[in-house]
């Protein structure tokens, strides 16, 4: 007898996050800011009404700039890793709504079952009002082959694509998240 | 039995069969402009959402799972200790997971500007938390117990006395944020928060158990709660048969 245990249930971040979230451990800064490879990523949280969402909180998850994970389930050692990669990164949205973080263009990973995405950054959206968190992905505006072959990118229609898509600006990039309402973001159950 | 899922499918929610609240859950409030309304896109598990984040022992300070020794003195409001362990769904423990705590002190006050309820801050209670689960995925946190609060949803809404635990899981599809409560609490009736979960045994599983064994005589009460992650590919449809 196999016993499956039931899941449990999300409940919202609420309003208060950053006394728990937003300390010292888990930062913006994916990579060091004085990387010479350092790209900016920030963004506003918009709600339904267009309004900034002052108190949530985004995180990204992304593989190195050869296309590597530094995790246990990727287990291509031919790509290189470096110390100290993690991949991860958290951004609260005050004041404004407001998100950046300092990161790396992570390199392209595979496709399940052959074939390989293109180069994309995982997002979870966290606020109160959200019961659970939502997902999305950024992609990169300087990838028009790779995206337009993307198995995820190509098989959705061009204004739900075009959510997912950073724009350059300044230097860096601009992503921002709209939760409802006209323009709102892709988001996906994963 | 697996759930197969065509990929590309759209749901209207990633609730996990259920087992999560879903996004629109008009008596809350704050989802009304947060929600989002329209289906989410169904992918399937790549490397991305197989992979996700984990810290190490040197990540930690030994005190960090400890909320009434953060400061000079101790905090006031009833000692207790929280408990537990974290499983994957067939009951094997997840080792070395990150558990981040956060909350409202004893008289149901949060150390965060926006906070305005009109109650007192403790100057020796500051409410985060975090420890690594152990070989047996064990938790384990001292603190004292949160007060309830008001919360202006609707008229007298408070919410139940609740904890506000992050975990990180095995890969990104594991990803939990939620809310840990306590036994018998008069305000689960009336909490949209708690109700937004609509399969009752789902939502009894964030009820944390008074537990003589966690209980450290002339000390601290002890409450035992375990979390269960998984994803949604992992997630059966229906009981699997007993043999």
């Amino acid at each position: 007898m196999t016993e499956i245990l039931g899941l449990s249930p999300a409940q919202t971040v609420g309003p208060y996050l950053a006394i728990g979230l937003l300390r010292d451990l888990i930062t913006p800064n994916v990579v060091d800011p004085g990387d010479p490879r350092a790209l900016r990523l920030r963004g506003t949280l918009l709600d339904g009404a267009g309004e900034p969402v002052p108190d949530g909180m985004v995180e990204i998850w992304q593989a190195n700039a050869a296309g590597r994970y530094a995790h246990p389930a990727d287990t291509r050692a031919e790509l290189d890793l470096e110390d100290g990669f993690l991949g991860f990164g958290r951004s609260g949205t005050a004041p404004g709504g407001r998100f950046e973080f300092v990161t790396v263009k992570p390199g392209p990973v595979p496709w399940p079952g052959g074939g390989m995405q293109a180069p994309h950054i995982e997002v979870g959206v966290f606020a109160r009002g959200l019961l659970k968190h939502a997902v999305t992905r950024v992609y990169f505006p300087d990838e028009v082959e790779a995206n337009a072959a993307d198995p995820v990118l190509s098989r959705l229609d061009e204004a739900a694509r075009s959510t997912l898509v950073a724009v350059a600006e300044d230097g860096g990039l601009r992503f921002d998240i709209r939760l409802q309402g006209p323009g709102h973001t892709t988001f996906f159950a994963v | 039995m697996r759930v197969e899922q065509h990929p590309f499918a759209e749901v209207v929610d990633a609730d996990r069969y259920g087992v999560d609240p879903p996004y629109d859950h008009h008596d809350y409030v704050g989802t009304r402009l947060r929600a989002p309304k329209e289906p989410l896109v169904i992918i399937p598990s790549t490397l991305t959402e197989l992979t996700g984040p984990a810290y190490g022992e040197s990540a930690i300070d030994p005190l960090d799972h400890d909320l009434t020794r953060q400061h000079a003195g101790e905090p006031l409001g009833e000692r207790i200790i929280v408990g537990g362990r974290v499983l994957g769904q067939d009951g094997k423990p997840l080792r070395g997971q990150l558990v981040e705590i956060w909350q409202a002190n004893a008289a149901g006050r949060y150390l965060h500007a926006v906070d305005t309820h009109d109650a007192p801050l403790d100057p020796n209670f500051s409410g985060a938390g975090r420890c690594l689960t152990d070989d047996d995925g064990w938790y384990r946190f001292t603190t004292v117990k949160p007060g309830s609060y008001p919360w202006k949803n609707h008229h007298n809404a408070w919410r139940p006395n609740h904890i506000h635990f992050s975990l990180f899981g095995r890969a990104f599809t594991e990803r939990l944020v939620t809310q840990m409560y306590f036994p018998g609490d008069p305000l689960f009736p009336y909490d949209p928060i708690f109700n937004a979960i609509r399969d009752e045994e789902a939502r009894e599983r964030l009820i944390s158990r008074f537990d003589l064994e966690l209980t450290q005589p002339e000390w601290a009460l002890g409450f035992r709660w375990d979390i269960v992650l998984g994803g949604r590919e992992a997630t059966p449809l229906e009981e699997p048969h007993h043999d």
